[in-house]
């Protein structure tokens, strides 16, 4: 009947091609269940998508709750239906919330996803729909502390600066403060005023997102790397301070010209001596600090779910003399941001380990019902607990008997290092830092401080500090 | 009651998608015919209640009583279709048959969810090629004159595609339709159909390197015409199967991997020939870079789909409408956001059985023939799946095809339910054979044998 039949390995031919096309299918299926899981949250923040204003007519905007379960922000509707945004704190909250009214930010930009959605229970959907009224949206509830951030808030007493204070174990953040503000309620009406000074930076987080000299807090980096290269002998260091270090060429003066005599690596680093730090910084082997930076995220993403500005850090081989020694005082081309010398300084707090910081704690529906937990996550190891445990005694020290003594004689014991951060070419113009944690026993919180064009970190920062470890110590 | 299911409807829809997904793939577990009747009858059901869910839903939130008449007609058609096409043709493939009424009832649910008109001027057309693909289907299982139109067929095909290149209407940059006594036509999609019965009919008897070599000429000038009536996703469609069906046909990985080398070579003198290739591949690489012009169509399915997630907005509850040209190529990213990406996932897995179900049937029939025409037909059908989904979802660059049974357009559908047709017409021909075969070498049971009376005049 027919000519030729079909041969022996014809249907492996055939099978052959069945099981590639449906193996090409079922990766692009796994493609694409891949793709809604990872993409899911983001796009709907884009400003393409029209689903964010098709959700806000289903659902009413949810609300924003501190950690003890104060409201921060809700949507109040009115009868004719008529939203309005309550941002309860003002300005107090005003960064670390945001608004998202013109644009998004903040929390609000952050946690957009969950506030715009609802899970709220079948029958309370049911009667919402039958009288023809929207369901409320999920609920947000922050890390953040009410009395922490307000005493942060008026600490800051109006200096441009910033500040943030994280839980030491865990990376959630209590506070987060930024100066000058805003108020969220009135966006709208500030808009033209913020646009035309933009370079105020008044909508700027300047924890996050405002890069700075780091100063002489960089010094912990410094003398991690040097603890690093000499594990054994770091304690045996002596300096001869006469108020500058020469080398090559390049000269680097103590701060106000300070002469500090001889003294020991633990003086050099709590009376922060720039010759010192200079000479250790010209000993040291830029192609491993380059790596040691890099550990703690220099020049690299950092691994939070907001908005931030990435640091950086001029550190290898090819490095000059004069910039081995500016970078190694914290001046030079160095940045960073206040979140950054935060997570840094709470790795060392916390024996070596460092916790993702973060301020979304869960989501609940309207009835209370978590929707979703977000947990803790660590960053790894980003040094060995010996190197976290010397670097805690050297900042124990600037408390003591250094420029952190502002903090001493407490309830409780601080360990921190201050910086005075020159940022211009005119002599005495600095901002002052201040990073540290408390109890040095049991680390509880770490707290992180910069007033822009204040003077020393000694003279502006730690007062600052005190009064905010003063808050969450003497509740 | 009624909000309380309109609220958990799409949960339920779901499900009977799902399960019907499953039967739909279970199905190739059961060897024998007689064993299959009850998966039958359980795709049935899930039909029917996939249908009466989505419809219900419909009118419960439009508030149109249109839909409800709309959802008898199709009822009434889809009765017709699984109850007495299996009474008129003995050995259609069920299973097959049930997969094509599934599709097309999603269709109609999400185009009628995004225009009542639309979905209505498509049922009507589906009805009436459905019932032109019941009588193919009998003439292609009775008549053999199918198998000696080798050149023929190539001509018609060439001189459609030509008439189209010359005196056809430009859309959006591409020549792919004419007009016909008021009536918008593409001919891509028929001459699809012609083009694999062509390929059959070329190497069932003759594999020789000179009748592929001539079969090739042919075949590359159908995909030439095509590319030079900037019609690319088409012109992939029918290389991809010219290699497959030779491959096929021969056997020889040498042809594949010399398939495979060319198209290789012609991607990425497409790429650099044609513009708007090179614009397809940006928007593929970065589309949000691009949102405001080439990419705006594809991030706004993105955006559908992302924001249906697994269980979908609910139907009517969503936004499919905000993407351009949505009821044609990304129907699917409509299905995606209102009834959700599980639906999704489980309307390609019935794709996917449709795709298994023609390739069985070329591997079971003994006529190289009947091998040739079915598994061509699965070839192209799935892979003009691949091309739509693929593209709307960012895993391949968009080529702007059509889904089958799915998608708007009264070319593709047509085209699609012939090919159904078609591969249903090889199966009844198939089913008829064995029978006869049957009688002749042992006896069966005797209700066969009443059957074979019937069927045995041809022998």
């Amino acid at each position: 009947m027919y000519k030729n039949g079909p041969g022996k390995k014809a249907n492996t031919n055939i099978l052959l091609v069945t099981a590639f096309f449906s193996l090409l299918f079922v990766s692009m299926m796994g493609y694409l269940v891949y793709f809604v899981a990872t993409n899911e949250q983001t796009l709907i923040n884009n400003s393409y998508n029209s689903r964010q204003a098709l959700l806000l007519s289903q659902n009413v905007r949810g609300s924003i709750y501190a950690a003890d379960g104060t409201v921060l922000v809700y949507t109040s509707v009115e009868e004719d239906g008529t939203e309005t945004r309550e941002y309860l704190y003002g300005e107090k909250f005003a960064h670390v919330i945001g608004y998202s009214t013109y644009g998004r930010t903040g929390v609000e930009d952050q946690a957009n996803y969950y506030l715009v959605h609802s899970n709220a229970p079948l029958n309370l959907r049911v009667v919402n729909s039958k009288a023809n009224v929207k369901n409320p949206g999920d609920d947000v509830y922050t890390t953040l502390d009410v009395e922490l951030q307000e005493a942060a808030f008026n600490a800051l007493d109006g200096y441009k600066g910033a500040i943030i204070v994280t839980d030491v174990k865990t990376g959630k953040i209590l506070a987060m403060v930024s100066m000058p503000d805003f108020d969220p309620n009135q966006i709208e009406e500030l808009w033209p005023k913020l646009v035309e000074n933009e370079e105020e930076g008044t909508l700027v987080n300047r924890v996050t997102q405002g890069l700075y000299p780091p100063g002489s807090t960089f010094k912990i980096l410094t003398a991690l790397e040097y603890i690093r290269e000499n594990p054994d002998s770091w304690q045996n260091y002596e300096f001869l301070c006469t108020s500058y270090y020469e080398e090559q060429g390049s000269r680097i003066n103590c701060y106000h010209g300070t002469r500090h005599g001889s003294i020991n690596f633990e003086e050099a680093f709590s009376h922060s001596c720039n010759a010192a730090f200079a000479q250790i910084g010209m000993s040291l082997d830029e192609a491993l600090f380059a790596d040691t930076l890099k550990g703690l995220y220099f020049n690299q993403p950092l691994p939070v779910k907001f908005l931030y500005s990435q640091s950086s850090v001029v550190m290898g081989e090819e490095i000059s003399a004069n910039d081995m020694m500016q970078t190694a005082i914290g001046q030079g081309q160095t940045q960073i941001t206040p979140l950054q010398l935060n997570m840094i300084t709470a790795a060392i707090a916390n024996g070596g380990t460092m916790y993702k910081p973060y301020v979304v704690d869960r989501v609940e529906n309207c009835q209370g019902v978590v929707i979703k937990q977000f947990m803790p996550s660590s960053c790894g190891q980003v040094m060995t607990p010996e190197e976290a445990e010397a670097l805690t005694m050297l900042m124990q020290a600037v408390v003591e008997n250094g420029t952190g003594r502002g903090l001493s004689g407490l309830a409780y014991t601080v360990a921190g290092k201050t910086g005075s951060a020159e940022y211009s070419t005119i002599k005495g113009e600095s901002h002052a830092w201040f990073t540290g944690f408390a109890p040095i026993e049991d680390p509880k919180i770490c707290v992180t401080v910069i007033v822009e064009s204040a003077g020393s970190g000694s003279d502006y920062a730690v007062p600052i500090a005190k009064r905010v470890f003063n808050a969450y110590f003497n509740k | 009651m009624q909000e309380y299911f309109v609220e958990l409807s799409k949960y339920f829809i779901t499900l009977a998608i799902a399960f019907y997904a499953l039967e739909s793939l279970l199905i190739f577990r059961l060897k024998q015919e007689t064993q299959r009747s009850a998966c039958y009858i359980r795709q049935i059901c899930l039909l029917f209640l996939s249908q009466l869910l989505c419809f219900l839903t419909l009118y419960f939130r439009s508030k149109d009583r249109e839909y409800l008449l709309f959802y008898m007609f199709i009822q009434v058609f889809m009765i017709a279709a699984v109850v007495l096409s299996p009474l008129i043709h003995e050995h259609i493939n069920r299973g097959l048959l049930h997969n094509m009424c599934m599709l097309l009832g999603l269709g109609f649910v999400i185009l009628s969810r995004l225009s009542l008109h639309r979905a209505m001027r498509q049922f009507f057309i589906v009805v009436v090629v459905f019932i032109i693909g019941m009588i193919l289907s009998m003439i292609i299982a009775k008549l053999k004159f199918w198998y000696k139109l080798t050149w023929l067929y190539a001509l018609l095909g060439i001189s459609m595609l030509s008439t189209v290149l010359l005196l056809g209407n430009l859309t959006r940059g591409s020549k792919l339709s004419i007009s016909l006594a008021g009536f918008t036509f593409q001919p891509s999609e028929v001459v699809k159909l012609i083009f694999i019965l062509f390929l059959a009919a070329a190497l069932y008897e003759d594999t020789s390197f000179k009748r592929i070599a001539v079969t090739a000429i042919l075949a590359g000038m159908h995909v030439a015409v095509l590319a030079v009536s900037r019609d690319l996703g088409s012109a992939l469609i029918f290389f991809v199967g010219f290699v497959f069906v030779v491959f096929v046909a021969s056997g020889s990985y040498l042809y594949l991997g010399l398939g495979i080398l060319g198209g290789c070579v012609s991607a990425v003198s497409a790429y650099y020939l044609f513009a708007h290739v090179r614009v397809r591949v940006l928007a593929w690489q970065d589309p949000f870079t691009y949102i405001d012009n080439q990419s705006y169509q594809i991030t706004q399915s993105f955006f559908a789909i992302t924001n249906g997630s697994w269980f979908g907005t609910g139907l009517y509850r969503g936004r499919p409408e905000a993407i351009p040209y949505v009821d044609t190529d990304f129907v699917f990213s409509a299905v995606c956001e209102e009834l959700g990406v599980i639906s999704g996932i489980c309307l390609l897995l019935i794709c996917l059985s449709c795709f298994v179900m023609m390739m069985r049937i070329g591997m079971e029939s003994k006529d190289i023939f009947v091998r040739l025409a079915a598994t061509g037909f699965g070839i192209i059908y799935i892979f003009q799946v691949f091309l739509t989904i693929g593209g709307g979802i960012k895993f391949i660059p968009l080529t702007g095809v059509t889904l089958p049974l799915i998608s708007y357009g009264g070319s593709s559908v047509m085209a699609t339910l012939l090919m159904f047709s078609l591969v249903q017409g090889l199966c009844i021909k198939e089913g008829e054979e064995r029978n006869v075969y049957g009688r002749n070498t042992k006896k069966k049971r005797s209700q066969q044998d009443n059957v074979q009376k019937r069927t045995g005049k041809k022998s």
